[in-house]
């Protein structure tokens, strides 16, 4: 059997990993256009801001596709797939055949037209290793960094370079921050945190042009206001990369469709990860869940169905960790919808916000006190009816020991 | 009344040094003596709650803690001691009576330890139970007056019924109720895997015990809670309890709120209500009303189980014996006066009734005198602390010997007298759940196991010694024993030469 | 694989374990030192919970598909194939919570004094047996093989 994958990041790790658990002798073979051994994406971050090293950067050791027997073709991108002749086109020509293939070749950074944004040298998107190691050669103690977009990869962005230069600006239009996992009451802590170190915001408004041609000198604001600029970080959101697949026949709205086993529809095509619309198994809709965790149980999802093994995958829904300057945020489910009750609880910068629907707990928000958060994901995942728990939600020692003697006993003995 | 004339029994001691501040000994402490204060990140104690029981210093993972008697004292006074004195503010606050549990703690004399055990020299000589057979065990139960075989040696005699003990121990009597369950699992499982008894004590069997059955004592007592036939057939033998040593002469009571659905059930009692035990049998004022109950439970039983009358030992034990021997009872046993309970009197319990060695020897030798003896086999408790004791009893003239003291110090007792509260934080002498869960019968069982285990190799060691491999052929060997600083009626009553003659 | 299980029953809730998981996950190693000089205040992995009627002590149960493992986005969550043991490297560790997440259990502990990473249960590898099965006051805590 030969296996193709398409991308070399967390999605293809799980493919990888997943095959090999069912077949030790098949062929693996891994293109990608990035020259890296597989790096942890959102390190990028922490690489800036000095915390985590080089070496450290690495997803998985450096012996990892030697002791899985993978074939790697770093730095090569593929441009075609030819869903009929079961083969992969490179961009220097080559082609490599498959018998299944996985299509997890992540997103780009979307660029909105602003008024002057060309490819200016000191424009970057924050995806990529490569663009941090860009970013590096330019950041010192009085670079002046504007971000724009304070959605996750933004604020990241935001928090990795503040402690190593000179000013950070953010410039985001809406009126809070990461207001895509976030409502106004777990925005604003987020945002007096990022203040405190020295993170400039400018709300609700947004950039209407910059200067100049070669560099971008400055950024300057729908009302007005100007921003010297060194670094321009561009981080108002993401786009999978979908064409070589579309082209090839496979279906996608923004990103490609997939069913519970990571299909497309074309045979023997496979996709996972950020390119994907996966079932969001919490309300069974597809949608776009571009997660690191998600991402690698979707790869290993693949890998099972392809190698037709049977696999325990309960599917994935919005889940994410994240943290600024030291507080902490999970989300998951969904925010908002209809006939939908909301408990929250919490002082002092610290806040609790689940959202129920049915009984069911289909969403939840808890910055500062993130602490046993995966007991709530278990009731999402699980759909436990909260009406058969002993303890409220927001009880401040939630724990197993809400879960009904049976079911406790279970857990604990598990 | 808010002077208080008397002060704390007790001083908590924490070395502030090595408290880690775990509160521990605040979660372990149903008294509450102990709580961490959260104005000033400090362990604080309220000894005025403490009772001594060394559960707070037995889990403290730093030893960090002591519990001292308070030192404070009045002015010397040989007459007016301290504990007099006090006592007397107790019941000029309260209007009570003083309540302990245990058994007495007064100075009397111990004669366990005024008496000395022989051992062989040259002649005779000492056996070594490690390389030789050595016999522990004994038969309980009226013995006939001569054996008779067939012409192959098969027995033609009719053997009354017997209770065979693998060593000569059997946990005394206590009840569920006054003990918690786990305590009596722990017992009964102990007694069974040892191949010794148990004794259900006056609180019933519930169901679950009834596994329990070939090592189970059924006891029936003034309150008869808990007896129904199937109760009476439930064990291997049944004892009548007349009295018990810590408190000849009273009843017992049973508080309402240790009464709980399982109690209440095992008793036969409402839920919550006090189960008050006469101090007397309503039906039994004569040797003669005595036999009729014995017979009656013979009758019970199809005459296939010993009965046993229990009574404390007193003045008059020894004619009391031969009543009750004569009146048909296949085992006397007999409770000294330090024999424990989980309530009683504090006055009765310290100023009534005799030492057991003392009444064992006198009813032992009334018996032979009578020619009684083999009618009946003697068990004797009222604190056996240790092998010596039991190897001193059988000397004496006992049978077997009960142990429940000794076997609740196995299971973690700390000797604190406070049972009748229902707050033992060893999880023993109480019915509440949070309490009664501190005690794992299968840590317990197993305390229980090694405790009797290592006594029966020392009565083998002791045996040896004297040169005598079955603890049979000590029974009422009083030539092996020595009294040691005894006076002449002591050492006459007890039957036994001083060391040295 | 060899794991502790917890014993609701006889679980007393006193909080000996997470006593002696610090001292075992300390610099130390000194149970007095450990709690009240030693910087940073070594955590304990276990979480002890308490109830009208039962207790227990729950730590990370080792899952054979752990999903702080899959979730973890540093590749510092592993599961060892040999012995099953669910490790995190401190030093590549990040503190991101990702686990915290993702663990159903909720036996992941934040160490935000050690530099922020995530403290799990580690059976006390260093010392053979874990030490809160072998100071549990009432065998509420077990270790064994129920595979």
């Amino acid at each position: 059997m030969n296996y193709v994958i398409i991308g070399n990041s967390a999605a293809a790790v799980g493919c990888i990993e997943g095959l090999r658990k069912n077949d030790t002798k098949a062929s693996i073979t891994v293109i990608s256009d990035e020259v890296h051994h597989v790096y942890s994406r959102p390190l990028i971050s922490y690489y800036l801001a000095g915390t985590v090293t080089h070496e450290n950067m690495v997803y998985r050791k450096a012996d990892f596709y030697e002791k899985m027997n993978v074939k790697t073709m770093l730095g090569s991108k593929a441009t075609a797939i030819d869903a009929k002749k079961k083969a992969v086109t490179l961009e220097n020509g080559e082609t490599v055949g498959y018998d299944k293939l996985l299509i997890a070749t992540g997103s780009s950074a979307f660029v909105p037209p602003i008024d002057g944004l060309d490819k200016q040298n000191n424009v970057f998107t924050f995806l990529k290793y490569d663009s941090a190691l860009d970013i590096e050669k330019l950041i010192d103690k009085d670079a002046k960094v504007v971000i724009v977009g304070a959605g996750l990869i933004g604020l990241k962005a935001a928090e990795g370079l503040a402690p190593v230069s000179g000013s950070v600006h953010v410039v985001e239009m809406a009126d809070r921050v990461l207001p895509m996992i976030l409502d106004e009451q777990g925005a604003a802590p987020v945002q007096a945190k990022m203040q405190e170190n020295g993170v400039t915001f400018h709300l609700g408004i947004t950039a209407q042009k910059v200067v100049d041609k070669d560099r971008v000198e400055k950024v300057v604001l729908k009302d007005g206001t100007e921003i010297a600029c060194d670094v321009l970080v561009m981080a108002v959101g993401v786009r999978p990369n979908v064409a070589e697949a579309m082209a090839a026949g496979v279906k996608a709205n923004r990103g490609i469709l997939v069913d519970e086993n990571m299909r497309t529809n074309v045979d023997d095509i496979y996709a996972a990860g950020d390119v994907t619309e996966a079932v969001d198994v919490t309300t069974g809709e597809h949608k776009i869940m571009a997660l690191w965790p998600n991402a690698y149980l979707q790869g290993r999802a693949a890998a099972y169905d392809m190698c037709s093994a049977e696999h325990d995958f309960d599917g994935v829904f919005p889940m994410n960790a994240v943290g600024f300057f030291g507080l902490p945020i999970i989300t998951a489910g969904v925010q908002d919808g209809e006939d939908m009750q909301v408990l929250s609880t919490g002082e002092n910068g610290e806040s609790k916000r689940f959202i129920v629907k049915d009984d069911i707990l289909v969403g939840m928000i808890l910055v500062g006190d993130v602490d046993r958060a995966g007991i709530y994901t278990y009731l999402m995942s699980e759909k436990i009816p909260l009406s058969t728990l002993t303890k409220k939600l927001t009880d401040d020692d939630f724990g197993l020991m809400a879960f009904e003697e049976e079911q406790r006993n279970e857990r604990l003995s598990s | 009344m808010s002077l208080q004339l008397g002060w704390p029994d007790y001083m908590v001691i924490r070395d502030e040094n090595r408290c880690i501040k775990c509160e521990v000994c605040a979660k372990q402490c149903a008294n509450e003596v102990h709580k961490l204060d959260s104005d000033y990140d400090k362990m604080m104690a309220d000894e005025s709650k403490c009772v001594n029981c060394h559960r707070c210093v037995a889990l403290c993972p730093t030893r960090a803690l002591k519990i001292k008697v308070n030192d404070l004292e009045f002015k010397p006074n040989a007459n007016w001691t301290g504990s007099a004195i006090k006592e007397i503010y107790k019941q000029a606050s309260s209007g009570g009576v003083l309540l302990s549990g245990m058994g007495n703690t007064k100075p009397y004399p111990v004669y366990w330890d005024k008496m000395l055990i022989n051992a062989s020299q040259v002649t005779n000589p000492s056996i070594d139970p490690l390389r030789e057979p050595m016999e522990t065990s004994v038969l309980l139960g009226r013995k006939p007056e001569k054996l008779e075989f067939d012409k192959d040696g098969k027995l033609k005699t009719k053997m009354p019924p017997q209770v065979k003990l693998d060593v000569p121990v059997m946990f005394s009597a206590m009840s569920f109720g006054s003990i918690s369950k786990n305590a009596h699992e722990a017992l009964a499982r102990a007694a069974t895997d040892l191949n010794i008894m148990y004794n259900t004590g006056e609180g019933g069997l519930a169901k679950e015990f009834y596994q329990y059955g070939p090592n189970t004592i059924v006891q029936i007592a003034s309150g008869r809670f808990g007896v129904h036939p199937e109760y009476l057939n439930a064990g291997a033998m049944l004892e009548i309890k007349i009295g018990q040593g810590a408190k000849p002469g009273i009843g017992g009571h049973l508080p309402g709120e240790k009464v709980g659905e399982a109690v209440s059930k095992a008793r036969m009692i409402p839920r919550g209500s006090d189960a008050i035990s006469p101090a007397p049998h309503h039906d039994i004022y004569s040797i003669e009303d005595l036999r009729q109950l014995i017979y009656s439970l013979k009758e019970a039983t199809n005459y296939t189980k010993p009965v046993s009358v229990k009574i404390a030992a007193v003045h008059n034990s020894p004619a009391i014996a031969s009543g009750i021997a004569r009146a048909g009872a296949d085992i006397i046993a007999i409770d000294g006066f330090r024999g424990g309970t989980g309530a009683a009197p504090s006055r009765v319990r310290d100023n009534v009734g005799i030492p057991i060695e003392l009444a064992l020897a006198a009813v032992d030798q009334r018996l032979r005198e009578e020619s009684i003896r083999n009618d009946v086999s003697l068990v004797v408790g009222g604190s056996i602390r240790n092998s010596a004791d039991i190897v001193k009893a059988i000397a004496l003239g006992a049978d077997a010997c009960y142990i429940a003291s000794s076997a609740l110090i196995a299971v973690g007792c700390h000797m604190c007298q406070n049972c009748y509260t229902g707050k033992c934080n060893w999880g023993i002498a109480t019915q509440r759940d949070d309490l009664v869960k501190r005690l794992n019968p299968d840590i317990a069982y197993e305390r229980l196991m090694n405790l009797i285990t290592a006594w029966k190799h020392e009565i083998e060691e002791l045996l040896g010694g004297m040169g005598i491999n079955a603890i049979e052929s000590l029974r009422g060997n009083r030539l092996m024993l020595r009294g040691i600083g005894l006076n002449q009626k002591e050492l006459d009553i007890l039957g036994i030469q001083h060391a040295g003659e | 694989m060899k794991k502790v299980y917890a014993d609701e029953k006889w679980c007393l809730g006193c909080g000996l374990c997470n006593v002696y998981c610090r001292t075992c996950h300390s610099e130390t190693n000194d149970i007095v030192k450990a709690h009240n000089f030693e910087e940073p205040r070594p955590k304990s992995r276990l979480h002890v919970e308490t109830g009208e009627k039962v207790n227990f002590a729950l730590q990370c149960r080792h899952c054979d598909d752990p999903k702080c493992v899959t979730a973890c986005i540093t590749g510092a969550m592993q599961k060892d194939p040999d012995t099953g043991l669910v490790t995190n490297d401190t030093d590549r560790c990040v503190g991101c919570w990702t686990c915290v997440l993702a663990c159903p259990f909720g036996a992941i502990v934040r160490d935000e004094d050690a530099g922020k990473v995530a403290a799990k249960c580690d059976l006390c590898v260093k010392s053979g047996e874990p030490e809160c099965v072998k100071h549990c006051p009432n065998n509420a805590l077990k270790f064994e093989d129920r595979e």
